[in-house]
Formats: structure tokens, sequence, C-alpha cells
């Protein structure tokens, strides 16, 4: 801690290839999404599902190739992060489902 | 070719905008004209504008937040006036159009420009300082933050010239805010300001997060850690995890008027109530961001105000931390009258009404902390009893406002501005006021005045009394917020006590200014000099150093020992600084300064205004502009040097120089 350096280093910045390979696999997600929602193959229903499967997928994608996470990290401040970060979206996510949902019933909105 | 831009969008027919326009012309080419002659561009250059010192950053930050105070405060006085004027059939002298553009400037400024960069400018002097190191964790993104925030601010003022500004309130609230409604480019100036600034203040957050993880003095534990750091900490973590939210609900709204798609229309399937949910799920914990850092400025200044350690360290930490979660489970308090049934209400009634414990706790630390201490009632102690006072007041409103069943009564009544008022004047602006006196001779080396800094808080103290409990009372009797006429009798005595109060506001910051005046005037008076760099007898290592404090801020490294570092060597006799003969000095890294900063900054600017009237061609440049600098700058492989030992040890020999003739006289 005694040393302030501006410059970067410390642990791997991962390699051109696993860049290119997350890169080649955020785009497959990308596209699959877009292309079920725009040929409209499936049901309403179950495009929905499919959406928030890919997108979780997409979000571990993102996660392992562009951010380094992954259960051989050994930066203890990454992990921690990571889980307060997935505490705090979780409230917004699940609180805005909650509040709005009690709204649209309340209003018979929906 | 200039998109929505013509001549008629200058208004030369509202004659305050160019009373406003001739003032600020004739006030601007004088300082540009003045910094000309006495020729200071180099040194602003040089010394200020691309520099990545944190020190001097800080200083930019507060100075921007004066600017804004000016402004807000302008625009508050005009509204009060308003008021008082427009009763019983006369309609003032400011046409809804305009007035509604005032209040909703007014709350952005306010909360954006002032409250915001104040705070940022508090983290930036003090954090490095008081946890032993050098330097923020990113210095050149602490600099393209500052200056990311400054075109916001700047963008927010150009709508004063050149267009409108929204008329929607300082959040903006669809369906109003939807093209339908607000086909000007107000919106989009409201729009586009906050994404260019949220830029700068997400990256701070960054930035300061990384700083207290990373760069600890050695010794310095988590439960070594000085209050205001703590708070700077989860302020930073409430910046990071909550602005992407506001991001993301602002480019949503943008999206619709953009391109015309429908997420909170009241047609095409929007849902306008969605937008009040993300945006209060930001706005929360925004209110949060601002009042913790002032808490730490409280825990810093009553101790060494009152002779003692802190009352209570731990608990002030762990209240500290459970308001920071706490805060992100409160939103729906800001609209219980939206329809949602009674368990959704009752829980986050019950959960706003649980932050009073933490906070409660914090101000019976404050009061026991000078309970039996030898205080001394210097001008930063007036701000701090002021805002226990004020602050509890507002507070207790609060607990009334977080019972549903009350908040359906006065749900956007003047009781609502009433309240938050009292706990943001009360609170932060107390608070930073508070640190300003506390730390200014730590940044500048000479005092602030003491007496007009404590006429300054007692206008400020009565006028904030006169200007808003009035308001509470005609909150009681109806009155809603943002009118720009009415006619009932009843409301009208005490709007104007609230006009006598915003006048005595106005004298509170024209002693703030004299108080800055007559300090400058008289900084080289030996009794106002601070040549120890320990004026206050601190606690904390940022007293360690000179005033102010050399660049690289620490020759060597302290070592923490304890809890109130500065002040257990100062008692145990440890040197904190290290120095003495034959003390062997490193050379110090530090950052070189760049001017990749302003450079990103000035073509976010450009981006910025050519969105907003869809000149696209020039928004290309500016986006290509900002691309450019960022690949530029990452390529740039000079970016830091090394001051040499021999500097070093001069700097220090000097500094030791004056400590042992102080001592000696």
């Amino acid at each position: 801690m005694s040393e302030h350096n501006t410059t970067s280093s410390g642990e791997s910045h991962g390699s051109v290839s696993s860049y290119i390979i997350g890169f080649v696999l955020a785009v497959i997600l990308t596209v699959l999404s877009f292309a079920i929602v725009v040929t409209h193959s499936l049901s309403p229903s179950a495009t929905i599902l499919t959406l928030s499967l890919l997108a979780i997928i997409q979000v571990v994608v993102h996660l392992h190739y562009f951010l380094h996470m992954g259960g051989h990290s050994e930066h203890r401040w990454n992990n921690i992060c990571f889980v307060f970060t997935i505490g705090f979206v979780s409230i917004v996510i699940i609180g805005t489902l909650f509040v709005m949902n009690n709204a649209a019933v309340q209003m018979m909105s929906r | 070719m200039l998109g929505k831009l013509s001549l008629s969008a200058i208004p030369i027919h509202v004659p305050i905008l160019v009373g406003t326009f001739a003032g600020v012309a004739v006030v601007g080419l004088a300082v540009l004209g003045l910094i000309t002659y006495f020729g200071k561009w180099g040194y602003l250059w040089k010394e200020w504008f691309t520099s990545v010192d944190h020190k001097r950053l800080a200083v930019m930050y507060i100075v921007l937040a004066l600017v804004a105070l000016f402004r807000g405060f302008a625009d508050a006085i005009m509204m009060r006036s308003q008021q008082a004027l427009a009763f019983n059939g006369s309609p003032g002298y400011l046409p809804p159009e305009h007035y509604d553009q005032i209040f909703s400037a007014h709350g952005t400024i306010m909360i954006f420009f002032l409250a915001m960069a104040f705070m940022t400018g508090l983290f930036n002097f003090i954090v490095p300082l008081q946890i032993g190191a050098r330097d923020v964790a990113f210095p050149f993104l602490n600099n393209l933050s500052f200056w990311m925030t400054a075109v916001g601010f700047i963008l927010v003022n150009v709508s004063l010239f050149i267009g409108e500004f929204s008329q929607c309130g300082w959040l903006a609230y669809p369906p109003l805010s939807e093209k339908q409604f607000s086909p000007g480019v107000g919106v989009d100036y409201y729009i586009l300001a906050l994404q260019i600034a949220g830029v700068g203040t997400l990256l701070t957050g960054v930035n300061f997060f990384v700083t207290i993880v990373k760069m600890r003095a050695p010794g310095m534990s988590w439960m070594r850690l000085p209050v205001f750091t703590w708070t700077a900490f989860c302020s930073s973590i409430l910046i990071m995890v909550s602005f992407p939210v506001l991001t993301v609900a602002l480019a949503l709204l943008g999206l619709d008027r953009y391109l015309g798609m429908h997420f909170f229309t009241n047609d095409g399937g929007g849902n306008q109530m969605l937008y009040l949910n993300l945006i209060w799920a930001w706005g929360h914990p925004e209110v949060y961001i601002l009042i913790l850092p002032a808490f730490g400025v409280f825990s810093e200044v009553v101790p060494a105000f009152s002779g003692k350690p802190l009352f209570g360290y731990a608990t002030m930490v762990y209240a500290t931390c459970s308001i920071m979660i706490l805060s992100f489970l409160v939103w729906v308090h800001h609209f219980f009258t939206m329809g949602a049934g009674p368990d959704v209400n009752a829980f986050f009634g019950i959960a706003t009404m649980v932050i009073s414990i933490p906070t409660g706790v914090k101000l019976f630390n404050w009061m026991f902390t000078m309970y039996k201490g030898r205080v001394q009632f210097h001008a930063c102690m007036y701000w701090a009893v002021g805002f226990m006072v004020v602050f509890t007041i507002g507070g207790m409103t609060g607990v009334m406002l977080a019972i549903p069943g009350a908040d359906f009564v006065l749900h956007n009544s003047l009781f609502l501005i009433a309240h938050f008022h009292n706990v943001i004047i009360g609170g932060v602006y107390f608070g930073y006021i508070c640190g300003m006196n506390f730390w200014f001779p730590k940044v500048m080396g000479f005092k602030l005045n003491e007496s007009w800094g404590i006429a300054a808080f007692w206008f400020w103290f009565f006028g904030f009394f006169f200007a808003f409990t009035p308001l509470y009372v005609v909150g009681f009797m109806g009155m809603t917020r943002r009118l720009n006429h009415y006619d009932n009798p009843n409301w009208y005595p005490w709007i104007l006590v609230a006009m006598f109060g915003a006048v005595l506001v106005l004298l509170g910051i024209v002693c703030q200014l004299t108080q800055l005046y007559v300090s400058i005037r008289d900084r080289n008076l030996p009794e106002n000099r601070d040549l120890t760099g320990d004026l206050w007898n601190g606690r904390t290592l940022e007293w360690s150093t000179s005033s102010p404090p050399p660049v690289y801020n620490f020759a060597i490294v302290p070592h923490v020992h304890e809890l109130d570092a500065y002040m257990h060597d100062k008692e145990h006799g440890i040197n904190t600084r290290g120095a003495g003969e034959g003390v062997q000095y490193a050379p110090i890294h530090m950052p070189r300064n760049t001017a990749a900063g302003l450079s990103a900054g000035i073509f976010a600017f450009v981006l910025g205004f050519a969105a907003i009237w869809y000149i696209w061609w020039l928004a290309v440049i500016g986006l290509v502009g900002i691309i450019a600098t960022v690949i530029i700058r990452s390529a740039d492989k000079d970016i830091d040097y090394y001051i040499p030992a021999e500097e070093v040890a001069r700097t220090e020999q000097e500094y030791s120089r004056q400590l042992m003739a102080q001592a000696a006289e």
C-alpha cells in the first residue's frame, strides 16, 4: 500500500484470444435475442423467458471474459464487490417488480 | 445545417434574461480581461486546468459549487418574490413558462452542481490526506470527472440564453417531460446536462472507492479509518450502485423523446410510473450520498472543538453503513400516492422510519462527544450545533411524511418542500460550510475570518426558519408546490414571512462572500497565517502536513498505530512526518498533468449542445473527439514523473524550520 502506482499493474488482464472468444459469444447471444424478437418465432411468454435466459448468460459471459471474474479469482475485493452488486441489483429489480406489480393490480391497469 | 437552432431561440424579448446576460457578459469579460492583463493564462492552464493534483481539483470543485450556489439562490429568491407578488389576481412578474423553468433549474442546480460538486470537492481534498495517500487512485479520471461536471453545469447555464430549460421540475416526470407535452429543447438540456455530469459523478465514485480500498497508509485498518473517510467510502458505494439507475432512466426518457419510443408515454404501452420508480431508486440514495459526508464533517469537527475523541466511533461506523444499506430500501416513500397497495406502502413507510434510528445514534454520539468536553465555539461549531437543531426538526417531519396516510394529505404540498429543505439546508449545506470553515486553512494556508463566518451562520439559521417554517404552515393549509399564482388570502401573510426569510438567507450569503473577501485581503497578517499545519489540534493525518500540503502530501508515508492516528502520534511523541536530521528521502513517483480531461470535456460540451439542437454533424464531431481523446490518452506513455529526493528534502527542511520557528515563539 505504500507504493502508489499510476501505471497499470497487478493480476492478469486476459489475453487476446480470451477477449475474442468473449466478443464472439457476446455477439452470438445478442444476435440470437434480436432474431427471436424480430422473427416472432416463439409465443410471447416463451420469448420473454428465452430473452431473460439469454440475458443471464450474456451477463456471465461479460463477467468471465471481460471482467475476469471466476472461481479461481483470488481477488477477495472483486468477489465482495460482486456480491454487493448482486445484492443491490436484486433490491432494485425485485423491489421494482414488487412495487409496479402491486400498483398494477390495485389500479387494475394490467 | 443548424438543426432546430435559429435566432428565434435567443430570448431577446424577456427583459430579465437580457439583463442577466448583460451582467454575465460584463463580469465574464472583466474576469477574462483581468486574467489576460495579469498574464495568468499560462498559470491557470499549468497549475489548475490540466492539474491532476487532488488538492487543486478540490478547489476547482468548490469554486464551481459556489458559482452554482449563486445561480440556484437567484432562482430561489425569484420564486419567493414571485409568490409574494402574484396574489389575488396579480400575475406577478414571472409568466408561468418562465417560472416553471426557474423552479426546475433551482432544484437541478442545487442538487447536482452545488451539493454534489461541493461534496466531491471535500472528498478530493480530505480523503487522500486522511488516509496517508499521495493522490487518488486514478488522478487523470479525477480531472476528467471535474470537467464533465463543469460541462454539465455550463450546459444548464447556456439554456438561459439559448433556448429554454426544462419546465418539468427537477426530476422531469413524464408524461409532462415527453415530446407530446414538452416539444421544446428544455428537457433535452436537462437530460444531456445530467448525463454528462453523471459520467463525472460515477467516475468520482469509482475513484474514491478504489482509493480508500487500495491506498490506505500501512497500519490503517478499517476500524482505524477516520469517520469522514468512512462516510466518503459509503457515499462512493452509493454513487456506484445508484447513478447507473439514473443514467438508464434518463436514457430511456431520451429514447422516448429522440427516437419516438414508448417507455414512459401515455400511449403505446408506456408506463410513466416506472419512471418514478426508477428515478427514485436513484433519488433516495442520492440524498444519502449528500448527507453522509456532512455527517462525516461533523464527526471530525465536533471532536476537534470539544477536545475529546469522538464518542462511539464504532457505532458511528455501523450507523453509517446501515444508513447506506437502508437508503436503498425506502424509495417508494416518494410516491406513496401512486396507487400501490397497503402492503407495499407499509413496507416502505416502516423502512423509512427505521432510518431515523441510526441517524439518532449519530446525533447522540455528537452530543456525547460535546458532553463534559472543553467546547470552543469556533465558527465551525456554530454550524455544527445549528445543524443538530435544524436537522432534528427536519428528520422528525420526515418521519411524519413516512406515514403513508399522512403522506396522502401532504404529498406535493409545501410541507414536503419545507421538510426536504430542512434536511438539505440544515444537514448538507450546514455540513459542507462547516467543513469549509474547518479545512480552509489546510487548503489555503490562512484562516477564514471568524466573525463574518458566525454572522453568516446566524443569518442562515434564522433565515432558514423564517423562510421554511411558514411553508410547513401553508402546507397544512393545502398550498401545493410550484404554484405560479394563487388567491387564498390565508396563505398570503405566511408567504410574505417566507420572503423575509429568503432575504435573511441572502444576507447570509453576502456575509459568506465578505468572509472570503476579508480573509483573502488579510491573509498575510500573522494571526491569520497557519504556519504549523495543525491549527485546531487535529486528530487525523491531514493535520500532520504543512498548510497547504506539498504536492506529494507525505514525503514519507506515515505508519498508523491507532484510530485518530495523528493525535496518537502527538500523545506518544512519535514523529508522524518522519522528518529530522539525516533522513534519506526517496524520489516520489507522481502523475503528470494532462489536457485530456479538458479536451474530453470540450468535446462532451459540443456533443451535448449539438444533440440538444439536433445538429447531427456537430454531434458526430463531438463523439469522435471524445473517443479520439481517450485513445490518444491511452496510448500516451509519458504520464508520470519523479520528484527528485533533493527537492523533497528541501521542501521538508523548509517546513521543519518553519515549525521550529513557530515553536520557539
